[in-house]
């Protein structure tokens, strides 16, 4: 019995030592693992552990400004006044936005796509609920904050465009990137951001935009931010401000002295091709754009017969008409195929083999030179010039003048804005037929083929005044710059000069009536010259009919009214070009429209006062406002 | 009967001086390391989890000591009453129980809401010991002296797993195995089993099981197939240990544990958070507290003169090496998320309590290991 038992005892003894063994096995096990994971795969796991705790949130960058050559804001940023809802502080949403409701008035369909979206998203993320709202309704929401729970009031920022119409077609406007765009960046993803659509917003994107930072912060794991860590953040770099020459108030001018017509402007300083003015009527409101335009507001601008979407300034193509006499006076002068003194008769009409040119003065102009022939536009006169220069001449001077050229001023121009030069070539190229005597006489006076856009007209009226080969920019060029010269003989100059000075300064000048007394500025005369594209030809059925002249036609049919001119007329300094869609006349709609342009441009003298000292400009001009 | 090699203590105060107090140490150490924890699971708060677990330790403390100076054989004597007693509540659970997360596993009487499988821990263990203590060693292996300790052990550990509460339910089936093979089962009748169990769980899962559970039971064995349940759980649990490294991350500044990244940090994931916080070398150094406390039990057992508190002493310390080795392999992803918390560490009373009374049998086995009372009959009787 007693070594049973003592045999009994050993027995559990040897088993509690195995049982001892297999649980030190597995303590060893454990410990093991322990190893592994705590020191073997540390690193992997350490990672894992910031992932988990850690997240970027992208930070949009302040997008730099536009701004005038005097540093006046043609887009800046305003503060967006904004109201989220956060649920999870809310409680019950339909109530909260209820409350809110008393506050800001929402529609029943608003609140439904509002719950809608608060079901969706976690409950701690702020939805929106409202965006953009006026100061007055934000401040009143802010001061109920406290029988508002869960509603977050924050001011964001918006792209506005101070001047409305004024500068649209100029500075373009931001929205919210395409999906195809933005699928690789990950900035054009967040909501809220924008990017340059059209106009110097788009040419200027990669200044204006600056470079978004990264916010780092510590996430929990139901993605809520517990803290950030703006030390270990990256800071959003703010886009740079883009100064362009525009010159803010003769742009204005030149909106509303041409707001009425649908029509284009364009001036610059001929020493150096900044652009002071690009103004296209009627304009259109970008701000409508930055939040997204409706369905049927864009509409309405899209299909209105004066195209207020499109820039014709620098994409708008007309025949130069009378616009080109001075050019081609110029070519002739250069070859040495006319002197300023030979006159030429005009009877009203020349006859090209079974064909008559007429001259606009049906009863004709008598003998004519270069002087009177440009001052009363005789187009006579000028079928006889382009004969003796040939297409070949005229289009080589109407190349080194800028016409059919693209410029790059630092806006996204479509190729097709470059208009037309015809050449022999081209007729039979495009159209199959030889180059004929009767094409050169069209081209002699500016109609024909050829395609010109007012901002081609305002460079060739630059290059021809000053005999350099200007090139329009929107930029700002550099003190001191100089543009080469054209090789124009100063004597030629000065005839076409002095010609396009009688055009507004003398009697029986094509403008003298119209724009007396001239510039209205002392001492400071201008010059000029007037054309008239022809649109539609009166059909002698139709005289017949009894539509006598232009007013009588609809106004799509009508003539294009044009005026090229430059100031001051003893030193160029201001050049403009103006286009009057279906004006009937340059004369009649085109002239008033440039000369209070150029009085503008003259009278403030904007080349003397450049972004440089520009607190002092901005007060001045406030000042003037 | 036979002779005392050891002198039983009597009175109080030598029971005092008898009690194993550096185990005693031992436990204090581990119940503080809990309250430190929990301490940090709220932040460095001591509500709710820090001062309930301080409040509960204390009480259960005084219930262990308690336990360790009454006489041995008033347990022998309520070994059956109370196997039987929590067999009842099991049943009752099966009616009336109280259904939290998805389980039936409380028993709400008045005010105290308790978990009869707590109970059942402690009372098989002691029916165990008390009928292997009456059985004569030569039929341990007999039929009739198997049968009715696999059944007193089935009848558990079935109702139990009806809960359904799987981790509780192996833990009782194993440490009623352990005492049956303690107890002196030949290896040839283990052999038996073994086989026929291994024959018996292949043709369950292989036959008896239709599709959904045999699913679910792979997806229990095999969480990563689970990612954003069991087995996002465990992920997060890896990167929690793991970027602890060697020295962690901190007191209070695991970042897994305070940003909501660890289920149940408080309870079956304290582990974890212990390991983010104070690395490998505080998960050593706990684990190594627990490796001690238990080497201690085995010595215990060896010294008791009575099979009962042999086995009681077995039977509770693998019941406590089990809920080691269960919590901490399943938070470093060995065996699969089975709601088991890591004893007087984790936050739970009535865990607490069921530990600290089965501290208090070892302890007061060790004060009466030279007890050797006969079979039949309650100890000194």
């Amino acid at each position: 019995m007693r070594r049973d038992k003592q045999e009994f005892q050993a027995r559990f003894n040897r088993r509690v030592m195995l049982l001892g063994g297999a649980g030190a096995l597995m303590f060893a096990g454990l410990a093991g693992r322990l190893y592994t994971l705590q020191i073997l795969e540390q690193d992997r796991y350490r990672t894992l552990s910031d992932s988990n705790q850690f997240s970027f949130r992208l930070q949009p960058p302040v997008r730099g400004r536009i701004l005038d050559r005097f540093g006046e804001p043609l887009a800046e940023n305003r503060d967006n006044y904004r109201l989220f809802i956060v649920p999870e502080q809310a409680g019950n949403a339909a109530q909260a936005l209820e409350r809110l409701a008393r506050h800001l008035p929402m529609t029943e369909v608003r609140m439904e796509r509002l719950l809608f979206q608060i079901a969706r998203a976690p409950r701690f993320q702020p939805v929106t609920v409202a965006e953009d709202l006026d100061w007055e309704t934000f401040a009143r929401i802010n001061l109920h904050l406290p029988e508002l729970p869960g509603i977050l009031p924050d001011v964001g920022e918006v792209r506005t465009y101070p001047h409305g119409q004024v500068m649209s077609h100029v500075t373009g406007y931001v929205q919210v990137a395409s999906p195809e765009v933005a699928r690789n960046d990950r900035l054009l993803l967040h909501p809220g951001f924008r990017i340059g659509r059209s106009g110097a917003e788009i040419a200027n994107e990669s200044t204006l935009r600056g470079a978004p930072g990264q916010l780092k912060v510590e996430v929990n794991a139901f993605g809520r931010v517990i803290r950030e860590l703006p030390e270990q953040s990256v800071p959003a770099r703010a886009g740079g401000d883009v100064p362009l020459s525009i010159d803010l108030r003769a742009q204005r001018t030149a909106m509303q002295v041409l707001g009425q017509e649908s029509a284009a402007a364009v001036a610059l300083d001929v020493t150096n091709g900044e652009l002071l003015v690009l103004a296209s009527t009627p304009g259109f409101d970008a701000n409508a754009f930055v939040l997204g335009i409706g369905q049927s507001e864009f509409n309405a601008l899209n299909t209105n017969e004066f195209r207020p979407l499109f820039n014709k300034a620098t994409t708008g193509l007309y025949a130069p008409a009378s616009t080109i006499k001075g050019l081609i006076s110029m070519a002739a002068l250069e070859h040495g195929l006319i002197s300023p003194s030979e006159r030429i008769h005009c009877s009203g009409s020349v006859v090209l083999g079974d064909r008559r040119f007429h001259c606009w003065r049906r009863e004709g102009h008598g003998h004519v030179h270069m002087h009177d022939a440009i001052k009363v536009s005789c187009d006579t006169y000028f079928y006889e010039v382009a004969r003796r220069l040939g297409i070949d001449r005229i289009r080589e001077m109407a190349v080194r003048c800028g016409l059919g050229q693209l410029f790059d001023i630092g806006l996204p121009i479509p190729d097709r804005a470059s208009g037309l030069v015809p050449s022999a070539a081209w007729k039979r190229a495009r159209r199959g037929q030889p180059w004929t005597t009767g094409d050169t006489f069209n081209t002699g006076i500016g109609q024909g083929y050829m395609l010109t856009s007012p901002l081609q007209l305002a460079v060739m009226t630059a290059r021809l005044a000053t005999g350099r080969a200007v090139m329009p920019t929107l930029a700002l060029r550099p003190q001191g710059f100089e543009f080469e010269a054209l090789g124009f003989d100063p004597e030629h100059v000065g005839a076409v000069h002095r010609a396009m000075h009688g055009v507004v300064n003398e009697p029986g000048g094509g403008a003298y009536w119209t724009l007396q007394p001239g510039l209205g500025v002392p001492d400071v005369q201008m010059c000029g010259k007037t054309g008239t594209a022809q649109v539609y030809s009166i059909t002698p059925e139709e005289r017949a009919r009894g539509v006598r002249d232009q007013d009588d036609l609809p106004w799509r049919l009508r003539n294009h009214g044009l005026f090229v001119g430059y100031a001051p007329s003893d030193n160029p300094r201001y050049a403009v070009a103006v286009v009057v869609e279906h004006g009937m006349g340059g004369t009649r709609s085109a002239a008033r429209p440039a000369r209070d342009i150029l009085r503008d441009l003259v009278e403030r003298d904007p080349a003397a006062s450049r972004l440089g000292p520009v607190a002092e400009l901005t007060r001045t001009s406030a000042q003037e406002g | 009967m036979g002779v005392f090699t050891q002198s039983v203590p009597r009175g109080l105060r030598e029971k005092l001086y008898e009690i194993n107090w550096a185990l005693v140490l031992l436990i204090v150490l581990i119940g503080m390391i809990g309250v430190g924890m929990l301490y940090s699971v709220e932040g460095g708060q001591w509500d709710p989890y820090a001062s309930r677990h301080a409040v509960r330790f204390a009480a259960g403390f005084a219930v262990m000591l308690t336990v360790a100076l009454a006489p041995p054989r008033l347990w022998m004597g309520l070994a059956y009453p109370a196997y039987l007693g929590a067999l009842v509540l099991l049943v009752g659970v099966e009616f009336f129980g109280s259904v939290a997360m998805g389980a039936k596993r409380w028993l709400d009487i008045g005010p105290i809401r308790m978990q009869p499988s707590e109970i059942m821990k402690i009372a098989l263990v002691l029916a165990l010991a008390r009928y292997y203590h009456d059985l004569e060693e030569h039929r341990v292996s007999s039929l009739f002296g198997l049968l009715i300790p696999v059944m007193m052990i089935a009848a558990p550990v079935l109702l139990v797993s009806r809960q359904p509460d799987l981790g509780t339910s192996v833990l009782i089936a194993a440490t009623g195995l352990v005492i049956v093979f303690l107890a002196g089962l030949s290896w040839r009748v283990i052999g038996a089993g073994a086989v026929f169990g291994a024959i018996g769980v292949w043709g369950l899962l292989q036959y008896g099981l239709k599709d959904y559970q045999r699913e679910r039971i792979f997806t229990f064995l095999n969480p990563e197939a689970d990612p954003l349940g069991a087995g996002y759980q465990i992920m997060q649990s890896k990167i929690a240990l793991g970027s602890g490294g060697m020295t962690g991350k901190g007191y209070m500044e695991g970042s897994q544990a305070h940003l909501n990244y660890l289920p149940e940090k408080q309870t079956d994931f304290i582990f974890t958070m212990l390991g983010e916080e104070f690395g490998f070398v505080g998960c050593i150094v706990v684990l190594g507290l627990y490796a001690i406390l238990l080497m201690n039990c085995l010595m215990i057992a060896a010294s008791c003169k009575s099979t009962f508190l042999r086995l009681v002493v077995m039977g509770v310390a693998s019941t406590f090496a089990f809920y080691v080795f269960i919590n901490a392999g399943m938070v470093m992803g060995l065996f699969p998320v089975v709601g088991v918390p890591l004893p007087m560490i984790s936050y739970g009373g009535s865990v607490m309590m069921t530990v600290l009374i089965g501290l208090g049998l070892i302890l007061g086995a060790h004060v009466h290991r030279g007890a050797e009372p006969p079979k039949g009959a309650g100890l000194f009787g």
